[in-house]
């Protein structure tokens, strides 16, 4: 028997107008509608790089180095060039780093305080703005030598990578098989050849996943390069001098008044974002193949 | 207030279904099911794994209608309502015919919120505080944790939050209570306890109960369905009711061969 | 074959020199390890110890005076505090909601996971396009599009402060609709990644109650993914605090402070993008300590984050 403590009509049939059903049709639209708010801005900022890009490419831009004011033509090939060297010198510097650190936390001191700690810190270091790290390698490298360089820009470069990369390189370490290592350990193998010979070559696939994300976001990044590498006109000499990059080619092009400058900035982004889209649908492709 | 429910509520029996097939997508699950459910009695599904059981128990609360590819046809009846017609909501359904489920799953809140929720839902206006306690004593749950009401309901052991999780779907009322192998998870001291409650709470419920536990169902129930599964052609398995009456008559003297030797253990 | 290999000897004991690597190795990737946390405390030691000119010169007067003047060496960061807090405080207005709802929607059934993956994929792309494109983007598109909107704020709302100048393009409005963009995609991954490790059980529980699809999601799911959500949304407060070239190029950079959202501003991270490279004497030590401010501000909110994310995790 229906107790008459409930006040609610204890009827099954169905009703649209109820004001149950009438809010939760409400918050599904609104849901909906949030999902379509989200994705707008990506598809214009993605439609307005593809097009203003592709309108003004051309192979030359690889080529040539970037226009004097005023002057049309010209391209961001030095930039491009020193986009490569920063982010090159930053990966030396982190790879090895991340990776060793990562096989510390992942294969000998897993689940331990220090861990634990070490984790912690690495999210809190991944969460310090890149300009900060900017202004840490102004202080620690550009003041030191005295010049910016693309060693400067390097070394913001690799601080910036080392969290995601001691990231990554743990989570890939801890998801090879805990057979594999009890197997090597089995045949008498020593800590250090198990890891050397069985583990990292497992995980060196999703390793360089992670790593190639992180560079692609490297390459991106400008804060931190602004007063470390700073720019040049002209082409590489060596790594201890004022070094053009692509992102910041975007950024003092963009902010420039001439139209020949501002349509390289937009072919820069173009070239930016491909970059990433590119490294991301690889690295998703390569993460389901597996 | 003469609601439907009310009147409806007034027939013998509760359920009755008259040739259920159900599907999953194009996949026959369960066939040609077609019992009647008294009111005020246990009643128990039995059967080996995979023979469909559960599936056919989660029929009586539309709860399968979460599952996209599933579908059905035959009838169902709930007194004498049409449970799957069109207009029948099947969120109102639920709120009348409570749900346990195999692994205790109370949620993340504190035990009285858990015990509160339904009502709150169905806008209760009356002493919440007595409802909550009422609900706990039927349960057999109130005794062990009337100075801790406040305590998350996830931190109970699990027999606890099993009987937390009975009181949660009585504290609504319901007519009828299904119950999906509801101590499948539990230890056996924690497994009778569930069983004498089931008897106290025949005097106000029809209960559908579940179970792979054979002892069980000759212990706790008054009626008995054997379910079996068979395989076609193509390797779909198929369940369907082999045999349904009193539960003693299912146990002492079968009609079915099959049910014999699953009721004596040598099958399944 | 001369020997059969049981003649062969096994060495049965671990060669001494093969006992040092071991160790050895295990010893350097615990000095790398312990190197990440130095490299943090590096960062915090260098950028206070170069802004100590400035502090023990200005003390709390920094956080307190707008005058920054190159010429007279007197330098208060209020304006750039102020900055980064309102545009941070936009940014989180707009994207919170519509980030909840955004994970809500990818975390319930309403797309096959055969479309779902995808707009899952596409939306975390919006986080991986650099700064520096959304502020190129925001120049000559978003400043554009949004200028007539503000207009119309300020001749209808006017006499609101929030809308009392006349929009000149770049602003701190525009700078707070690009960082809400940007932080989205944290708000709804996060999100998303709490809803969805809520246990099925749990739902089941709560529809088998008869509650509809909203009462589940406010009463049940979303209360149990509270936390997760709360320290999602606390990293995108870090992130926003510490954007810098998006909001670097549409804020307008001026050194004053209004009510109005719609006037110029400058944050803390656009102050250090546009200085940096041609300061020198105090004017650096300066820049420094503003530094110094953002790091403590963004650390404050990302151990927070941590913290919370973390206890959350261990308890389902």
């Amino acid at each position: 028997m229906a107790s008459p403590e409930f006040a609610t009509a204890l009827n099954m049939k169905r009703s649209s107008m109820s004001p149950r059903t009438l809010f939760s049709s409400v918050m599904t639209v609104i849901t909906f509608v949030c999902a379509a708010l989200a994705l707008i801005p990506l598809v214009a900022v993605l439609s307005y790089v593809l097009i203003n890009g592709a309108s003004s490419f051309r192979l030359s831009v690889f080529t040539q180095l970037p226009p004097a004011p005023g002057l049309t033509g010209g391209g961001f090939g030095n930039a491009l060039v020193g986009t490569f060297l920063t982010v090159g010198i930053a990966s030396l510097l982190s790879i090895p780093f991340g990776v060793l650190a990562a096989i510390f936390l992942a294969e000998f001191y897993r689940d331990t305080k220090l861990a634990e700690t070490i984790n912690f810190l690495t999210n809190v270091l991944s969460g310090v703005p890149s300009i900060v790290i900017g202004a840490f390698a102004y202080a620690f490298v550009v003041l030191a030598t005295g010049t910016f360089s693309a060693v400067a820009g390097g070394f913001a470069l690799a601080v910036l990578m080392l969290p995601t990369i001691v990231r990554t390189a743990t989570e890939s370490l801890e998801s090879v098989p805990r057979d594999f290592r009890q197997a090597a350990i089995g045949l008498g193998a020593t800590r250090f050849q198990t890891t050397v010979q069985i583990v990292l070559p497992a995980a060196i696939p999703a390793i360089i996943t992670g790593v190639m994300l992180a560079l692609a976001r490297a390459a991106g990044e400008t804060a931190p390069i602004l007063f470390t590498a700073s720019t040049s006109r002209y082409w590489v000499r060596s790594v201890w001098e004022p070094t053009a990059t692509m992102a910041r080619l975007v950024f003092d092009f963009a902010t420039a008044p001439y139209k020949s400058q501002q349509e390289l900035a937009w072919v820069g982004s173009l070239v930016l974002v491909a970059l990433v889209l590119v490294t991301s649908i690889l690295s998703r492709w390569i993460v389901r193949k597996r | 207030m003469a609601s439907e429910l009310q009147s409806a509520r007034k027939t013998e029996t509760v359920f009755r279904t008259e040739n259920l097939n159900i599907y999953y997508g194009d996949f026959l699950a369960v066939r040609d099911i077609s019992i009647e459910i008294p009111k005020n009695k246990i009643t128990a599904f039995i059967g080996p794994s995979g023979c469909g059981k559960s599936t056919v128990l989660r029929c009586f609360n539309r709860l399968n209608d979460l599952i996209k590819s599933f579908h059905l046809d035959g009838k169902l009846f709930y007194h004498d309502q049409d449970l799957y017609a069109p207009e029948i909501d099947p969120v109102e359904v639920r709120r009348q015919i409570g749900m346990v489920f195999q692994k205790p799953n109370p949620f993340p809140k504190s035990i009285y919120d858990n015990v509160a929720f339904g009502p709150r839902l169905l806008g209760y206006k009356g002493d919440m505080d007595e409802l909550v306690e009422r609900s706990l004593k039927q349960a057999a749950l109130w005794d062990d944790i009337k100075d801790k009401l406040k305590a998350m309901g996830t931190d109970l052991s699990g027999g606890q939050q099993q009987r937390l999780c009975i009181a949660r779907a009585i504290a609504v009322q319901p007519d009828v209570i299904l119950m999906d192998e509801p101590c499948s998870a539990l230890d056996p001291i924690s497994t009778l306890k569930v069983e004498d409650l089931l008897q106290e709470l025949k005097e106000k419920y029809t209960i559908l109960i579940v179970t792979h536990n054979m002892q069980q169902a000759s212990r706790a129930s008054d009626r008995t369905a054997f379910f079996n599964v068979e395989a076609n052609a193509k390797g779909q398995r198929t369940g369907y009711i082999v045999e349904y009456d009193r539960t003693e008559v299912i146990f002492q003297s079968p009609k079915e061969q099959a049910t014999q030797a699953y009721v004596s253990g040598r099958f399944g | 074959m001369a020997t059969s290999p049981s003649q062969t000897a096994m060495p049965t004991e671990r060669s001494q020199s093969s006992r040092v690597l071991d160790k050895a190795f295990v010893w350097l990737t615990g000095a790398f390890a312990i190197g990440v946390g130095f490299v943090l405390l590096a960062i915090a030691f260098r950028v206070g110890t170069d802004a100590l000119p400035a502090i023990q010169k200005f003390g709390l007067s920094f956080l307190t005076t707008s005058r920054w003047s190159v010429n007279d060496e007197v330098f208060g960061a209020l304006t750039q505090i102020y900055g980064t807090l309102v545009t941070s405080f936009i940014a989180l207005l707009i994207a919170v909601p519509i980030g909840i709802g955004v994970a809500l929607f990818l975390s319930e059934d309403y797309l096959p996971p055969r479309i779902k993956q995808p707009v899952v994929f596409l939306i975390e792309l919006l986080a991986a396009i650099p700064s520096v494109v959304y502020g190129l983007w925001g120049i000559f598109v978003l400043i554009p599009l949004l200028k007539p909107f503000g207009i119309w704020l300020n001749t209808n709302f006017g006499w609101i402060p929030l809308f009392s100048t006349a929009p000149s393009g770049p602003g701190i409005y525009v700078a707070g609709i690009i960082l809400s963009i940007m932080i989205l995609p944290i708000i709804a991954a996060i999100s998303r990644d709490s809803l969805v490790a809520v246990p099925a059980e749990i739902r089941q529980a709560a529809y088998g109650l008869g509650a509809t699809r909203w009462e589940t999601i406010f009463q049940v799911i979303l209360p149990a993914a509270f936390s997760g959500i709360v320290g999602g949304i606390m990293l995108a407060l870090g992130r926003a605090m510490g954007e810098t070239m998006a909001v670097t190029m549409v804020i307008g950079n001026s050194n004053s402070i209004s009510p109005s959202i719609l006037s110029q501003g400058s944050t803390v991270s656009s102050l250090l993008a546009n200085q940096f490279a041609e300061a020198g004497g105090l004017q650096v030590s300066s820049l420094m300590y503003a530094a110094l401010i953002l790091f403590g501000l963004t650390l404050v909110v990302n151990v927070l984050a941590e913290i919370i994310v973390r206890r959350f995790s261990l308890k389902l």
